[in-house]
Parts: C-alpha cells; structure tokens; sequence
C-alpha cells in the first residue's frame, strides 16, 4: 500500500487525487470490519487521540470517536464549551498543553477558517480537520465522494449538485474540490445571496431554478441553510426559500430519472428536504452516516502510520 | 541473487493431496470445520485445497473464508514496508467452529499470531488448526508450529522462500531465492 502524500488532513485542496483513491481503498477494508460481529482492530492500541472541539458538533464528533475506538486508539475530548478556553487562553496553549499529555493526533473543529493550518505549523502531532468555519470539513466531502462511489459506481464522469447554503457551507467547498479531483462535474444551486461571489474561479456551474439544476444532476447534494452563520438576512422567509429550494417527492417525481439525494445533515425536514424525501430509497443519508465512520478509520489508520 | 527450485508443480501438487487427505482423515465430512485461508498468498493453497476436497473426494458443503490480517499484525508503524490490506470474506459464523487457517508459508509465526486475534472477531472457534505448504523450521519467534506441513525447508534469515501459483504467476512452483 502506497501511502499518503501529507502528514496531516487539513483540507482537499492539499491532497491528490490518488490520497483519496488510497482512502477509499483503505475505507473499503474498515466498512468490512465494522459489520463483523467485533468491530474491532487493534492498530492504534499505542495512540492517543484528542478530539478538540472548539464548536458544535454532535455527528462528526461521535463518527470521529467511534473511529478512533474502532482503531482501538486512546481517546481524549475536549469541547469549548467546558474548557479553559473560556478562561481566555490561547489555541496553541490549549493544544500544547493537550500535547504535553503525550497525545499524537489531534481532530480539531474550530469555528475559525484556517485554524487547522495555522496549528500545523506550530505543533508535531498529525492534525485532521474536522471543520474550520466556512472554509473545509475535509472526511466529509470524504464520506460523500465514498458513498456516491458506493451506490453509482464510480464518481468520475457523475454530475453532482450542492444545494442551499453556499456561502457558508463548507461542506461545498471541500466536496467541489474532492468531486473536481475525482472527474466528476459539480454545479451550485441556490438563491443568489448564498452563492459566493468568486464562485466561478472554482470551474463549477452555478443555477439558480432548483428543478434544472435537479434535471441535470446525476447526484443532489442537500445542504441545511446554517442560520447561526448568518448575521444578515439572505432570503425573504424560510417559507419562501423552501418554496424555492426544497426539495419535495412530487418534484423529484416529474424528473425523467430517478436521482440520488444526499444530506450531510443535520437535515431541517421540511426546510431543505421533505420527510417523504429524506426517508425514500433515493436517499443515502444514513449510508453516508455509516460511511463516515469507515472514511474516518481509513484517513487515521493512514495518518497513524506515518507517526513514527 | 540465485534461486533453487524447491517443489516442482508435479511435488506441489502431490503434496496438496497428501494435505487434503490428511485433513479428511482428522475432519471426516467436515460438518463443523471451516477453512481459512490466510491473505494474501494463503488464499491460493486454501482455493486448490477446497477443489481437491469438493472435486476428487466429494466433500460436501465445504466452507471456505478469507482472513486478512493487517490490521491485527503487530508491526504497524515499526516496519519500513507499507502494510497493504486485503478483502476479507467470511460468511459464515466461527462460534464453536473448528477452525483450519491456511497458508503458504510459515516463517516467524507473527502472521499466525494475528490471524488468532483477527478470527475472534468472528466468534470464538472450538478450536484452531494450522495448514502450511512451507515450514521454515529454526526461523520461529513465537510457539508456533503447523498441525499439517507440506514440506519442511532449513532456510536462513536472508533467504526467502516464494511459492508461485498458475493462478498469478503461470507455474505452480516453489523456489529457494538466495
């Protein structure tokens, strides 16, 4: 097994696109473990993780330290809310104390963009990003690629569209790079006030009528509109913006195909997606779930080997 | 470097009907015994096994599982090689099995030692049994020994046994690489 042409998962844009073939290999093999009757394997016994969540987070914090178990790695949480953070210290003294401890990985979300970056070059330990802000939310973009790869096949050639929330998702931007990387065509959808401004520079399509970008698409990648991230209004009313942008079963039913709809979650049903759609067979939702924790054991099963 | 022909295809072949005779003789109709073979290269000595036992001697429902063991092995991050994992494919319960790992080779016995923690993943067996083509004796690092051997080969350290297979090479043969 080749491996991984970085020492930490900071972000797609700085991984090839044979890391996530390697991944996806890699990923294969711990789906298999976790559906045996123990699911467990001991290659990390010697590893100690900290998992520091600096914001919100109740699904990538759980999937991450189901991972990281699974591995059978020594696990630490941390979450902002309960910690000297608020006492006014600094993320670097935050982390090195952690570090101190003799931990050698550490999975950080940080509600800054950049914030994973910035400690890598300050710290040893092998750094994943378990999302900065609006900027990557790198085993995501992952996960998805992984299952759309799992139900279609292959995602090279696979028109794919991000719905929703642009702007502030950055769900979209790790996923438009991980789908680019791989082949596939990716276009944004949206009311305008969501879509980037430099969108364009990134080579994807962008639509704003739901039902051609939805007629296009091989793959509808729904996003929840983060109103916690939003300081201004963007759209009129979240009535409106579902009239708009959510998608129904009567709506997929007047495509001439059958799509497959993905949600990072958390989903806000009848918001972005209707119950009936989130609940249909053409929706991977919880394939994704059980997908990310597999991803995650591949990216720090990799990582790990390389912690010499 | 030179290589020395240890087993023809004609011996190897011979040989994997001795095995198979030996394991009927201690297994009957096989009702409670599973065979497992070893990933990656134990795989081809359980495949040829299972097609004697079905074809020549009309065992019955002979079960078969493919065991990988990288993620059990015990030099993770200490080895220079990169450890390269393999499918494993075991559709059936070991619980109260009686259990026959496969493999081509038997060298250190570290292999061996992780596939006795990878199997308990899927139950815990009766008991567990070791079939292997090549015993290179003296070269043990764990009380490990084979229940079933096909040949036994002094080898030292630096030497290296490699068991070909029609299957990925062309030829059924087996060679001494000095």
């Amino acid at each position: 097994m080749s491996e991984l042409s970085v020492n930490h998962l900071l972000g797609i844009k700085y991984i090839n696109e044979k890391d996530i073939q390697l991944i996806f290999e890699t990923a294969d093999h711990f789906k298999e473990v976790i559906n045996r009757p123990i699911k467990k394997v001991p290659s990390l016994r010697d590893i100690t993780i900290a998992n520091l969540f600096f914001e919100n987070s109740t699904r990538t914090r759980l999937s991450f330290e189901l991972a990281e178990k699974r591995l059978s790695a020594d696990v630490v949480n941390f979450s902002a809310a309960s910690s000297s953070v608020k006492k006014g210290e600094t993320l670097i003294d935050t982390v090195n104390n952690i570090l101190a401890m003799k931990v050698d990985m550490v999975v950080m979300r940080h509600p800054n963009p950049g914030a994973g970056v910035f400690l890598s070059k300050h710290i040893d330990a092998s750094i994943v990003n378990a999302g900065d802000g609006a900027h990557e939310h790198p085993t995501q973009a992952l996960l998805d690629s992984y299952s759309i790869r799992e139900k279609l096949g292959d995602v090279t050639g696979k028109k794919v569209v991000i719905v929703g929330d642009i702007l502030h998702s950055r769900v979209a931007l790790s996923n438009i790079y991980a789908l680019q990387l791989q082949g596939a065509e990716v276009m944004v959808c949206g009311p305008k006030t969501l879509i980037p401004k430099y969108i364009d520079s990134l080579g994807v399509k962008v639509e704003t009528n739901l039902k051609k970008a939805l007629e296009w698409c091989d793959v509808a990648n729904m996003l929840r509109v983060q109103n916690e991230r939003m300081e201004i209004s963007y759209f009129p009313s979240t009535r409106e913006y579902t009239q708009q942008y959510g998608v129904t079963k009567s709506l997929l039913n007047s495509l001439n195909k059958e799509i497959v709809i993905m949600h990072p979650g958390p989903i806000n049903r009848g918001v972005e997606i209707t119950s009936e759609v989130a609940d249909s067979n053409q929706a991977i939702i919880l394939d994704q779930v059980q997908n990310g924790v597999a991803i995650r054991m591949a990216v720090i099963y990799l990582l790990a080997s390389k912690i010499k | 470097m030179s290589q020395k022909v240890l087993l023809t295809g004609k011996e190897v072949n011979i040989i994997l009907h001795r095995l198979a005779c030996q394991l009927i003789e201690n297994h009957t109709h096989f009702k409670d015994t599973v065979l497992v073979g070893l990933q990656p290269r134990g795989s081809f000595v359980a495949e040829r096994l299972k097609q004697i036992l079905v074809k020549e001697y009309g065992i019955e429902d002979l079960k078969l599982g493919l065991l990988d063991i990288t993620f059990f092995r015990d030099d993770f991050r200490r080895s220079s090689q990169h450890l390269e994992a393999n499918k494993t494919t075991i559709d059936f319960v070991v619980e109260d099995k009686r259990v026959v790992f496969i493999d081509d080779v038997l060298y250190t016995g570290r292999s061996i030692r992780a596939a006795l923690t990878a199997i308990q993943s899927f139950g815990r067996p009766a008991e567990v049994e070791l079939l292997t083509l090549i015993d290179r004796r003296f070269s043990r690092h764990l009380p490990i020994q084979p229940n079933y051997r096909g040949r036994q080969v002094d080898a030292i350290n630096e030497e290296r046994v490699k068991v070909n297979w029609k299957e990925n090479q062309g030829e059924d043969v087996v060679y001494l690489i000095k």
